[in-house]
């Protein structure tokens, strides 16, 4: 036995000492507790992998602890397994590692906000269900972890719960979030339909027997669901809506949740389910394209954004997009590849921006930035790291794993690689848009600039480090007992036009904000109309509002409350009173108080039983 | 030696001890209602009780079983305990109201 279970527990007694006493706890105790717990967690990781030999080549077969059963009804039978295989063993180490810097991060970050023991016991309870869902064995346990960590996803982003647009954007979240999950337990109920267990092994080992299916069918059905769901926590098109509204959450909670490991929930999904999908093509493709309008559209809007941590959240939203083109494709382990040098790069961008905001003392506005380089040196240099590993530049990480995304795409179809190829041109200039604004040209805003305390910048040292080394830890190599390796022959010049749009993007952002700044606006004039849909992201969230949520509101408050609950509820209620008070008042009058009244009753009644009896004939 | 239920001497009907039992428990019921002292009715419950003690033997001997003897035994149990509750409930009544009129004992009503 490895004890697997160690590593979610050490995190949800993290957050029941802190959540429970924390109140009365100094704060040094309160980050002893919050950041040992997941420090730990990612040391008995490394423990557990090394224990496998998952680093040494072992852990080709999924390695399995069972716990006890939960549920046991008819043929329903539910256990509380976790399972640990390299698809694991890969997000354990993301969701530990870059947990445990995040976590330490926020130390520093959360130094002067109130709430703190509250803000610490939340993310360790994030980081337990974010372990559960990673390492439940079957869709039930898989599904506990999903709903928790939306839960905490929720509260995070309500974190300041006296800001109005918080709450409100946390109560968006949610509700977004719920009708992916409507989907998700829609496949789950399939497929225990279908297969009898909900158990990951038994299920797919039922589906690798059966043939591909040629037209829709029920393996569609299941991904398709299935896909709702990832939709919903993985910000995509058609639900993206809820993650750019979420950076009203502190940014550490950004860095976390809403980029590194939370919204990538839906990418593991995928790929954990990845027989499934195999099954389906058609579905494959539906995913496919899915990824690649989100990756183009976010881009789109992240063009225009003037709020750092927007521009950030539609960054994230377009590399999820690029997951999803990548599992869409085939090559999962592409996806999850990308998975993890973008939780490394988009922490970093995250946590930097939050450093940037700290310097500022909360400004999150570009045009009030500029000029930054020389007062907050280490935030530049840690964050131009990211902006250089999320562009593509050749050999930091973002290049190695979207260049795998993108030659899948080619081989796929050509067109999507285009596209992929122009979002990625886009995604190093807006990228770049937002470093140049914040760092180079005068300084506009009127705070005055602090460099982070060091416990803040140290984390940013670390992932910069990975930014750049990331893209050598061979992901795809290590997933293949899993995720075989596409065969063929790679075409070099793929390569080469991806880091061209790349290199690109940056130089238009060099020209356009720093070499002739009043050139963007120019631009923007000329193309009055692109810009307005562009800068109000399409009017998608008007749309959403028009089109799902007042009809929704006022048909609840017209019909729901005002005729069915004020007349119908409520009047049937009313009316069962109304009448037994009505039976009540004519009944009595037969209590006169009087016992021989009572006789008189008793008397009469057993008179007429008797003639009852008598004419009728005793009951046999 | 078994018990032996034989017959009556001089043969009295079972009948008339039915219809003897029936008049005590009419006589019992017409007590209740119409007498206002509660000592009263309390002995025509009595009397009812009595009655019914009656036609429990009657029947039992009638049907050659014991279940009738058995039950009258129980009556009288239960109507002896009645008796001293009954008669301690009818003192306190008349120490705190000092009145026995039955109708005036009301205060259990609304």
């Amino acid at each position: 036995m490895q004890q697997l279970w160690l590593i979610p527990i050490l995190p949800l007694l993290g957050f029941l000492l802190n959540g429970l006493f924390g109140k009365r706890f100094s704060k040094p105790v309160i980050n002893t507790i919050a950041v040992g717990s997941v420090v730990l967690s990612f040391l008995w990781v490394l423990k557990t992998l090394t224990g496998l030999s998952a680093f040494s080549g072992g852990l080709e077969e999924t390695y399995k602890e069972h716990y006890y059963t939960w549920i046991q009804s008819g043929a329903l039978n539910i256990s509380v397994d976790f399972a640990i295989d390299r698809l694991t063993a890969v997000m354990l180490m993301v969701v530990t590692g870059v947990g445990a810097l995040i976590h330490i991060y926020a130390v520093g970050y959360m130094a002067h906000e109130g709430g703190y023991y509250r803000f610490f016991a939340y993310l360790n309870l994030f980081m337990f269900f974010m372990l559960i869902l990673v390492l439940g064995a079957n869709f039930l346990i898989l599904f506990v972890g999903w709903e928790g960590v939306g839960l905490c996803s929720y509260l995070l982003i309500g974190f300041y719960f006296l800001e109005k647009f918080a709450t409100d954007a946390g109560n968006k979240a949610f509700i977004v979030n719920r009708i992916g999950d409507f989907g998700f337990v829609l496949a789950i109920f399939l497929v225990f339909i279908h297969f009898g267990t909900l158990d990951f092994a038994t299920v797919f080992a039922q589906v690798r027997g059966m043939p591909v299916e040629a037209s829709a069918g029920i393996f569609t059905a299941i991904s398709l669901l299935l896909l709702v769901g990832a939709t919903g926590k993985s910000a995509q098109i058609p639900l993206y809506v809820w993650l750019p509204d979420a950076m009203a959450g502190p940014t550490p909670v950004s860095a976390l949740i809403h980029a590194a490991t939370m919204v990538t929930a839906g990418v593991y999904m995928i790929a954990r389910t990845s027989q499934i999908y195999l099954h389906s093509t058609n579905a494959l493709e539906i995913v496919a394209l899915v990824g690649l309008t989100t990756a183009f559209v976010a881009a789109t809007i992240g063009l225009a954004q003037n709020d750092i941590k927007k521009v950030f959240a539609y960054s994230t939203v377009s590399q999820l997009g690029y997951m999803f083109l990548g599992l869409g494709t085939g090559a999962f382990s592409a996806g999850i590849f990308h998975l993890m040098t973008h939780a490394f790069f988009k922490a970093l961008l995250f946590l930097g921006a939050g450093s940037v905001i700290h310097a500022l003392s909360g400004e999150q506005d570009l045009r009030q930035m500029g000029g930054l380089r020389k007062h907050i040196p280490i935030t530049f240099v840690t964050l131009m790291c990211a902006g250089v590993a999320i562009a593509g530049v050749p050999p930091f990480s973002g290049y190695h794993s979207k260049d795998m995304i993108l030659e899948a795409a080619y081989q796929h179809a050509p067109w999507m690689y285009w596209v992929g190829v122009f979002t990625a041109g886009m995604t190093a200039f807006y990228v770049f848009r937002a470093l140049f604004l914040c760092f180079f040209g005068k300084y506009r805003g009127h705070h005055h600039p602090h460099e982070s305390p060091a416990v803040m910048w140290m984390p940013l040292a670390i992932l910069a480090l990975l930014s750049l080394g990331g893209g050598y830890i061979n992901v795809p190599k290590f997933l293949e007992p899993i995720f075989p390796l596409a065969e063929g022959g790679t075409e070099p010049w793929l390569t080469y036009v991806s880091v061209a749009a790349g290199l690109g993007g940056i130089a238009l952002a060099y020209l356009f904000y720093v070499l002739s700044p009043s050139l963007p606006e120019s631009l923007a004039n000329s193309f009055k109309g692109v810009y307005t849909l562009i800068y109000n992201k399409y009017f998608v969230d008007e749309f959403y509002d028009a089109a799902v949520v007042e009809p929704m509101v006022d048909g609840s408050r017209q019909l729901l409350w005002r005729v069915g609950d004020t007349r119908l509820i409520d009047g049937f209620a009313n009316g069962i009173g109304t009448t037994a008070r009505g039976i009540g008042g004519i009944l009595r009058r037969a209590q006169s108080g009087y016992i021989r009244s009572y006789a008189a009753w008793v008397l009469a009644g057993a008179i007429l039983a008797i003639a009852y009896i008598g004419f009728m004939g005793a009951p046999r | 030696m078994p018990l032996h239920f034989g017959p009556l001497p001089a043969a009295v009907p079972p009948s008339w001890y039915l219809m003897l039992s029936a008049i005590l428990f009419a006589l019992g019921v017409l007590g209740f209602l119409l007498r206002r002292n509660i000592i009263t009715v309390f002995m025509s419950i009595e009397l009812m009780l009595n009655a019914v003690n009656l036609s429990f033997i009657t029947f039992s001997y009638m049907l050659k079983r014991v279940d009738g003897h058995i039950f009258s035994f129980f009556v009288m149990v239960v109507a002896a305990a009645e008796a001293a509750v009954g008669l301690a409930i009818i003192l306190t009544v008349f120490k705190n109201r000092q009145t026995l009129e039955i109708d005036e004992v009301s205060s259990l009503k609304n």
